[in-house]
């Protein structure tokens, strides 16, 4: 199907324009993933790239399977009881499901922010310090965290008062230092579940615009339900959706994955079309 | 909890009128006096422990408290809480010392390493362990374990760290080392049961912000887990020292007796409350009885702080994580 | 794992991996410690307290000092026992019940508290402190006696038995109460005759568990029911010979044959202890999870 459609809402983006498919450098490599909770499948199939240094969109309706796509990414669905998976995550070509790679290592190197901001009840400081002694890069601590928060347009707000408790700070405040906390770390892909769900919309502005900013360090992977959101800070976005199976399972699928461009101006698959354009979903 | 609000303003239809109000006013008087009972009787514990405690007070003052000696010769009494004071201190310190790592392993183990099908069984059996009264206890404390430590601990540990001098000569394996370790059996329970509380109640969210950084699960017990459960172990920890203070009866059985302060672990001593235990066979003097009582009120004193500090901490705490939840929504 | 480009950090982790690794050890050590202590514990019992166990037991009379091999028991303590925990149950139960009524149906919150407070105060008394004083109370001039010890008993059954009623009465839903008052029944009666009856469960799981604390100790004996005869008596004016004070006695006595008795009377303990607490246990789990149902 190749309708060209309006969007449905004029949206300014931030986007730059993508450099030809070729030239970019696959990050992740997701080849037939099922993910299954306690028997019952969540996602089915799923086979998909990761481009380094863009921002990566998942987008579709509510329990179709995105935060668990996205756990997966960085093992973290390992510590809920009853999980597994089939399939294959390939990460700079190493499949990072295979039960010989360390969790703690790809954590290290794929870090999460999760939907509601979870500080840890210890300072502003401490919570991005924390996780930088821990790790092993003590060096310079107060120009790490400075460069953190500075990165997660907090450090304004909060350099004066660094050693208040984290959780005296607004919730915006809170989900930009769990930003601060997870790039401080200097990790290559950052997954961001929902950021801005929880959020005003000027606290939203200033994570999609740090995600932009930031782009070119690291690599993003946004799960929002916010389609606007898609359109205005993804270079590609995933739309997912739900299928039934046999004897009335339902689990997430991908339907489609291209150029966000794409996706909301000429999508191929008319759910992706039925989807953006707010006919249901 | 249910409130009495809704007592107060439902509506009362009184069919009987005045027999009614009658019914309820007999039962909140009732039980309104059954509340103001249990609230005499504690006030009614501590005046009759002072007061039969008046006579030593008088003679000795508060240097009973510090002064060490224990000699029931009539004509040339003489009684002081000081030996029994370090006894109790030296057994009941060192025992949290022995029990607090372990009862937080064991919780750790329950909260976060054990596999799911030994969770509920290795819980409630630690939980059997304080079901155990104390007698058998004791009476395992003194025909069973002490002999084994007399006979191969304890010489091992004089040989290799007899430097130490609380690793002394060994002695007839009923001493305060032997009354360290069933303390510490005793009070394993109740502090491991309380972690294992305060562990699980650690919100997963906080969890997996730590862990999401590339963390291992010990790093995150040591920066989130713990941090976060701090009062709560507190707490804990000061249960489990009351509990090893007022503990009489296996210590009692294993402790050995003595009036004396020394270094060596392996020789006997007393308690306050295995003292008081000891003694149960009667007194020969009215002096000699109120000094017991002496003791306990002291034992009490303790008791008391431990128990109140212990509630302070927690109420402290549920006030502080309240704050936290409410500015997570 | 092999060397991938790009930034990939791997610095330290084997050495964090194997603290991490030793922290793993340490507690699956800690926690067989403790489930071997218990294995221990129990098992020393069981073993040598079966071997000893007869009919004997239950039903001679003890003869001190004896000499000979002539049968012996502790007759005397398993009725003394019987009565003592009896009398202390009758004693704590009404009370623990009408505080908890009391506590929950009528006070404000600032009652509630305050007696909480008081409850917990109560339960962190140590035994020996509760022994002496009751010996103060009743026995210093009048003589010991099963009523002093069940006494005593009692006042460490009273916050068992009250905070657990406290919690099942909790857990009534007030529509049950509302219901009761809306149909012009008085609270009285409302409490008595429906709130109270859903609560019966819980008060008995209550009592069991807080019959199977107190059955074992010995403490607030000593100085209240502990100087007796060696016939089996059951006068409560009396002082009368208990499970744990005879184990206590007997316990530091230097003859293995007393020795042997102590093991027989703790197996005897133990057990009916641990069926208690854990039958208890179960039952409480069990309500919980149909009042969850409901």
């Amino acid at each position: 199907m190749s309708t060209t459609i309006e969007p449905t809402v004029k949206v300014e983006t931030r986007r730059h324009p993508m450099p030809p498919r070729e030239q970019l450098e696959k990050i992740f490599m997701i080849e037939n993933l099922d993910a299954i909770y306690s028997g019952k499948p969540a996602v089915k199939g799923v086979t998909m790239e990761v481009y380094k240094n863009l921002v990566t969109a998942i987008i579709g309706p509510s329990g179709c399977g995105k935060s668990t796509y996205i756990r997966c990414l960085n093992r973290m669905n390992d510590l809920i009881p009853g999980f597994t998976q089939t399939g294959a995550i390939r990460y700079h070509g190493h499949d990072i499901c295979s039960s010989d790679i360390d969790p703690v290592a790809v954590r290290r190197n794929i870090g999460m922010v999760f939907q509601r901001p979870n500080p840890f009840p210890k300072s502003i400081y401490d919570n991005v310090a924390w996780g930088l002694k821990v790790l092993g890069l003590k060096d310079n601590m107060d120009e790490r965290v400075e460069r953190a928060l500075t990165q997660a347009a907090l450090w304004d707000e909060v350099k004066d008062r660094q050693k208040a408790s984290a959780l005296s700070l607004s919730g915006g405040q809170q989900q930009r230092l769990c930003i601060a906390r997870a790039i401080a770390v200097e990790p290559d892909v950052v997954l961001m579940d929902e950021p801005a769900s929880a959020l005003d919309p000027i606290a939203t502005a200033a994570i999609e615009e740090l995600m932009n900013s930031l782009k070119g360090e690291y690599t993003f992977v946004i799960v929002t339900h916010n389609m606007q959101q898609a359109a205005r800070v993804a270079d590609m976005t995933a739309f997912f959706s739900i299928s039934r199976g046999d004897e009335g399972t339902r689990y997430g699928e991908l339907i489609e994955y291209d150029a966000t461009e794409k996706i909301f101006t000429a999508p191929s698959d008319q759910r992706t079309e039925d989807y953006v354009t707010g006919r249901f979903g | 909890m249910s409130t009495a609000d809704v007592s107060a303003d439902a509506p009362r239809r009184p069919l009987s009128g005045r027999r009614v109000r009658f019914g309820d006013l007999s039962l909140q008087v009732v039980a309104g006096a059954a509340a103001l009972a249990t609230t005499v009787l504690v006030g009614l514990i501590v005046w009759k422990v002072i007061d039969g405690a008046r006579l030593a007070i008088g003679n000795y003052g508060i240097s009973y408290v510090w002064h060490v000696a224990w000699n029931p010769v009539i004509d040339h009494e003489l009684y002081g809480a000081g030996s029994f004071l370090f006894g109790t201190a030296i057994t009941s310190l060192l025992a949290l010392l022995l029990a607090a790592p372990l009862a937080m392993g064991v919780a750790l183990f329950l909260t976060e390493l054990a596999p799911r099908f030994l969770r509920a069984p290795v819980t409630a059996l630690v939980e059997t362990l304080a079901a155990i009264p104390s007698v058998v206890i004791g009476l395992w404390g003194i025909l069973v374990l002490g002999p084994a430590l007399r006979d191969h601990i304890e010489p091992t540990l004089h040989s290799g760290l007899g430097f130490i001098p609380l690793f002394g000569t060994p002695g007839s394996g009923s001493s305060l080392f032997t009354a360290i370790i069933v303390l510490a059996i005793m009070i394993l329970p109740i502090v491991s049961s309380i972690s294992r509380e305060l562990f699980l109640g650690v919100p997963h969210e906080l969890k997996e912000g730590a862990l999401a950084l590339g963390t291992t699960r010990w790093e995150m017990v040591r920066g989130v887990m713990f941090p976060y459960a701090r009062g709560g172990v507190a707490a804990a920890l000061i249960l489990g020292l009351g509990r090893a203070l007022g503990e009489a009866i296996a210590v009692t059985q294993v402790i050995g007796g003595g009036v004396f302060i020394h270094s060596n672990l392996f020789g006997g001593g007393d308690t306050l409350a295995s003292k008081i235990a000891a003694s149960y066979q009667g007194s020969t003097t009215k002096l000699q009885t109120s000094s017991l009582v002496y003791l306990a009120l002291i034992l009490l004193v303790f008791s008391l702080a431990a128990n109140i500090t212990a509630q302070w901490v927690v109420r402290r705490v549920a006030r502080r994580h309240g704050i936290t939840r409410g500015g997570h929504a | 794992m092999s060397a991938v480009p790009h930034r990939l950090h791997l610095e330290g982790l084997p050495r964090r991996r194997a603290v991490n690794r030793a922290m793993e050890v340490l507690a699956w050590i800690a926690a067989t410690i403790a489930v071997a202590i218990l294995a221990i514990v129990v098992f020393s019992v069981a073993q040598k307290g079966w071997s000893e166990l007869n009919l004997d037991l239950l039903t001679k009379s003890p003869i001190p000092f004896s000499l000979t091999n002539a049968p012996q028991g502790l007759a005397n303590a398993f009725a003394g026992t019987l009565v003592i925990v009896a009398l202390a149950t009758a004693m704590a139960l009404p009370v623990g019940i009408l505080v908890a009524v009391y506590l929950n149906e009528f006070a404000p919150a600032s009652v509630r508290n305050g007696v909480g407070i008081v409850l917990d105060v109560l339960n962190g008394v140590p035994a020996i402190v509760i022994g002496i004083f009751v010996f103060g109370l009743l026995v210093v001039g009048h003589g010991q006696s099963a009523f002093a010890g069940s006494f005593a008993l009692s006042c460490l059954m009273l916050p068992l038995v009250a905070r657990s009623t406290m919690e099942v009465l909790a857990l009534v839903p007030n529509s049950l109460r509302e219901a009761g008052l809306g149909l012009g029944i008085p609270q009285w009666r409302t409490t008595l005759s429906i709130v109270l009856p859903q609560t019966i469960g819980g008060i008995v799981t209550g009592t069991i568990l807080a019959v199977a604390r107190v059955a074992g100790e010995t403490a607030p004996l000593l100085f209240t029911s502990s100087f007796v005869g060696t016939q089996t008596n059951w006068n409560p004016h009396h002082a009368l010979q208990s499970i744990p004070v005879a184990i206590f006695e007997l316990s530091e006595s230097p003859d293995p044959k007393d020795h042997a008795r102590a093991w027989a009377a703790a197996f005897v303990l133990l057990l009916f202890i641990l069926l208690a607490s854990l039958g208890g246990r179960w039952l409480a789990t069990r309500s919980r999870r149909k009042l969850a149902a409901r």
